[in-house]
């Protein structure tokens, strides 16, 4: 998974910092299965009672034998440079993170009209660019960041769709309300675990699943396909669609695989395909065969040597003079990162107002933008107790976690800031909501995140669910953005 | 479907059946050295199977003198020589997974749990050869019964099969090629004949049990060649491999390949309407020479007409 979890879904460890625990007992974070005064929650009673009855040992059991089953169908993600054959497990706990019906409403709606208004987003810089025009967004923000692509100015896509794949981040603040951390628009990952996840615990726990009416996920990789069909350039009836993945050894080749897989297509890498006529083709024991669509799990950088990077093996020669002619679709589009950057995501409530007229309904987190004279004044005067991104920085790297850092580290970053201040955001340090999670010394609570997929063609749909994420912890005291981070099932209760 | 997938799919099902060959040939020494016998005799057997599968020269590199125990420890567990059964099941298992969204997912957790299996067992201090090669023959045979009970009758199960019958084809007739002077007209001239090294052979391919069904009688030179090459009800005689091959070649037949179903079939026809006398009037060993090399050949034009990164045009 890109990014691994947020960084800061602070391990329980990390607890022991006397300034992060103090920032946290200020605001306790919410906990999805209890409320404050220690009640549970109407719609984990059934599940938390069932808790209750189950011995010890039966559970230990099942969670080894999930252990055991996902290396066996290999659910894995491959380490780099070690013995082939050898890969990771993602942890997965088997208490489910539970939304009632009425809050998965509210932010189903929210994230379609992100979405949507994303989308909008992305077609307006690539075309007229209306919301620089209305000095909305600086224009300087959007034309000189690197995820801009000059490329795809005046390029018109099927149904004006660029994002066909989202995955919002969702988090939930100590007052109990959802917020967007991250919108994910170029290569979303994680989907095969939301599924799997579940395959898993029905295997483990049916008797939960008669007990609970919990919303389907498994027509996900259907929806998926028909959205991808959907978006096929003009004219073309039946559409071969493919799934580019950059091969087996990377990290998330099993769920490119899974994918491919479960919708019934050609899982290809670049040496696959090829472009002639500018059409795209794949070779087949029968010959070469016309390709209309291509869901691509590769980075825009490596999509065509001859445009982006030239040492690019993984990649078509000549891919986007297709893709321009109009002749392939691709998705998600190439250059959606400029929607996605940290930069640019501080205007996304703005984007929804002025795009659909509408007020956001799931918010963002409160941003301040260093370029401001008002904000940096403001985050150089509180730099200890909140968190500082570097805009272009990526997997947790140039980043401040102001509670838990020594004086030297705050030091540093407001002498950065100082010298570049265009270059940081800064958001307060989030009490991030947490999950009863099986820890080595029993249940405890532990951080957790939501990545829904919004799925865009014809319509916009979600299958109602995601990944749940949950910081564990590793016996290390360094937090880092790609340790410790497993999964849980989502459930969405339809009653 | 791809040709890239076609390719991994094919070596896949090579690998596959080559650690199963290895593991009949490992077994049938392995019982010999467990019977009373004269050592020089299991070590000549060893020495001559080793040079028809080309292994004498990465074996010199490791080891000083052809015994036993370390034959059936470079052939099963080697690590670093890419021909051991246990290389070999990491190659299926890796072809595998670069194609795992082509395999029944049955199929691939059998593969894959072959290999951790596997991996497992190679950890561990001290292995029972006789136990482990047992355990390839049986994750073997569940692979073939997964392929069978599970794959679509579709391009992939055909290039899947064309890998294993060829594979089979080249294994077999290196086992006959290791004990050809045993086979020769006169080799028996002498009055009774070699038990050992008959049933290595028979035991290796699989043919002990059968050869005594079919023939009910003492076991003649002529009649292994014969039951080995010639019974198209043998699993694992050349015309067997032979006719699976052509078969399943046809079922792939494209635009280019006509010289290659063509060549997929004389093969198939020679088998099919020789007879012993001939070929040994030939010369079991010139036979197969050629017959190998004819199969080499086959290989490379199978990769070339379906398998290879084609032309464009």
């Amino acid at each position: 998974m890109r990014g691994g979890i947020p960084y800061y879904i602070i391990q329980d460890l990390r607890l022991s910092v006397a300034g992060l625990s103090r920032a946290l007992m200020a605001n306790p974070p919410y906990n999805e299965m209890f409320s404050r005064e220690g009640a549970g929650r109407a719609h984990y009673l059934r599940y938390s009672q069932w808790l209750g009855d189950q011995p010890a040992e039966r559970l230990a059991q099942k969670r080894a034998e999930a252990d055991a089953l996902f290396h066996r169908v290999g659910i894995t993600f491959a380490v780099y440079g070690q013995e082939e054959g050898s890969e990771r497990l993602i942890p997965f706990d088997i208490v489910p993170r539970v939304l009632p019906r009425e809050e998965w409403i509210q932010l189903e709606s929210g994230l379609k009209q992100r979405v949507r208004a994303l989308n909008s987003f992305i077609h307006d810089i690539y075309h007229d660019q209306q919301i620089l025009k209305a000095g909305i967004i600086p224009t300087e923000q959007v034309l000189c960041n690197s995820q801009y692509r000059p490329e795809m100015q005046g390029v018109d896509v099927p149904g004006g769709i660029y994002a066909h794949i989202a995955g919002i981040d969702i988090v939930r603040d100590d007052a109990g309300e959802f917020k967007v951390l991250e919108d994910n628009l170029r290569v979303p990952s994680g989907v095969s675990y939301m599924l799997e996840n579940r395959k898993m615990m029905m295997r483990l726990f049916p008797e939960l699943f008669s007990a609970h009416r919990v919303a389907p996920v498994d027509h996900y990789p259907d929806v998926l396909l028909d959205n991808l069909r959907s978006v096929a350039p003009t004219g073309v009836a039946d559409p071969t669609v493919v799934l580019l993945t950059a091969g087996a050894h990377n990290s998330a080749y099993f769920e490119h695989a899974f994918l491919a897989q479960q919708m019934g297509i050609e899982l290809v890498e670049g040496q696959d395909l090829f472009v002639r006529d500018e059409a795209v083709f794949m070779r087949t024991t029968q010959g070469p065969q016309r390709v209309d669509v291509i869901y691509r799990r590769i980075d825009d950088d490596f999509m065509d040597p001859l445009v982006f990077r030239p040492d690019s093996m993984l990649g078509v020669p000549g891919l986007l003079t297709a893709y321009r002619a109009g002749h392939i679709t691709i998705a998600n589009a190439i250059g959606t990162g400029v929607a996605d950057d940290k930069s640019i995501y501080p205007y996304v409530p703005e984007m929804i107002r002025f795009y659909l007229g509408q007020s956001p309904i799931i918010g963002n987190v409160h941003t301040w933008m260093l370029r401001n004279r008002d904000d940096r004044e403001y985050v150089l005067a509180h730099l200890p107790e909140l968190v500082v991104k570097e805009v272009h920085g990526a997997g947790g790297y140039g980043m401040l976690i102001g509670p838990a850092a020594p004086q030297t580290e705050i030091d540093r970053f407001r002498q950065l800031i100082i010298a570049a201040p265009e270059r940081y955001i800064a958001q307060p340090t989030l009490a991030l909501s947490t999950c009863p999670t099986f820890a080595a010394a029993g249940l405890a609570p532990r951080h957790i995140d939501l990545r829904p997929f919004v799925l865009s063609g014809r319509e916009v749909s979600i299958v109602p669910g995601g990944l749940t994420r949950v910081a564990l912890r590793e016996g290390s005291l360094v937090v880092n953005s790609s340790q410790g981070g497993g999964t849980k099932d989502t459930w969405v209760l339809e009653t | 479907m791809l040709s890239r997938t076609a390719d991994h799919l094919y070596w896949m099902s090579r690998y596959i059946e080559r650690a199963e060959s290895l593991a009949r040939m490992v077994d049938a020494h392995h019982r010999m050295s467990l019977l009373p016998h004269s050592p020089d005799e299991l070590a000549g057997s060893l020495q001559a199977t080793m040079k028809a599968l080309h292994m004498i020269e990465a074996y010199a590199g490791r080891h000083a003198r052809i015994e036993p125990q370390s034959v059936f420890q470079f052939v099963s567990l080697d690590r670093e020589y890419s021909g051991s059964i246990f290389s070999c099941l990491r190659s299926a298992r890796e072809n595998a997974r670069a194609v795992r969204g082509s395999l029944t997912s049955e199929l691939w957790e059998t593969l894959n749990s072959t290999w951790l299996d596997a991996r497992s067992q190679a950890a561990r201090r001290s292995v029972d050869i006789g136990e482990f090669v047992e355990w390839v023959k049986e994750r073997s045979h569940l692979t073939r019964g997964v392929t069978i009970g599970t794959m679509m009758r579709d391009e992939a199960f055909h290039f899947t099969r064309i890998g294993t019958f060829l594979e089979r084809a080249d294994s077999t007739a290196r086992i006959l090629t290791a004990h050809q002077s045993d086979l020769m007209p006169g080799a028996d001239a002498g009055g009774v004949p070699d038990p050992f090294q008959w049933s290595v052979l028979l035991r290796a391919l699989s043919a002990f049990e059968v050869y005594r069904r079919v023939y009910r009688d003492v076991i003649t030179p002529l009649r292994v060649a014969e039951l080995l090459i010639l019974r198209d009800d043998m699993p694992r005689s050349l015309l067997r491999c032979c006719k699976e091959v052509y078969g399943n070649v046809r079922s792939v037949a494209n635009q280019q390949s006509a010289e290659t179903v063509r060549r997929a079939g004389e093969m198939h026809a020679m088998l099919h309407f020789a007879r012993m006398e001939e070929l040994l009037s030939l010369g079991l060993p010139r036979f197969l020479s050629q017959f190998l090399a004819k199969l080499n050949d086959l290989g490379s034009r199978i990769a070339a007409d379906f398998l290879g990164s084609q032309t464009e045009a």
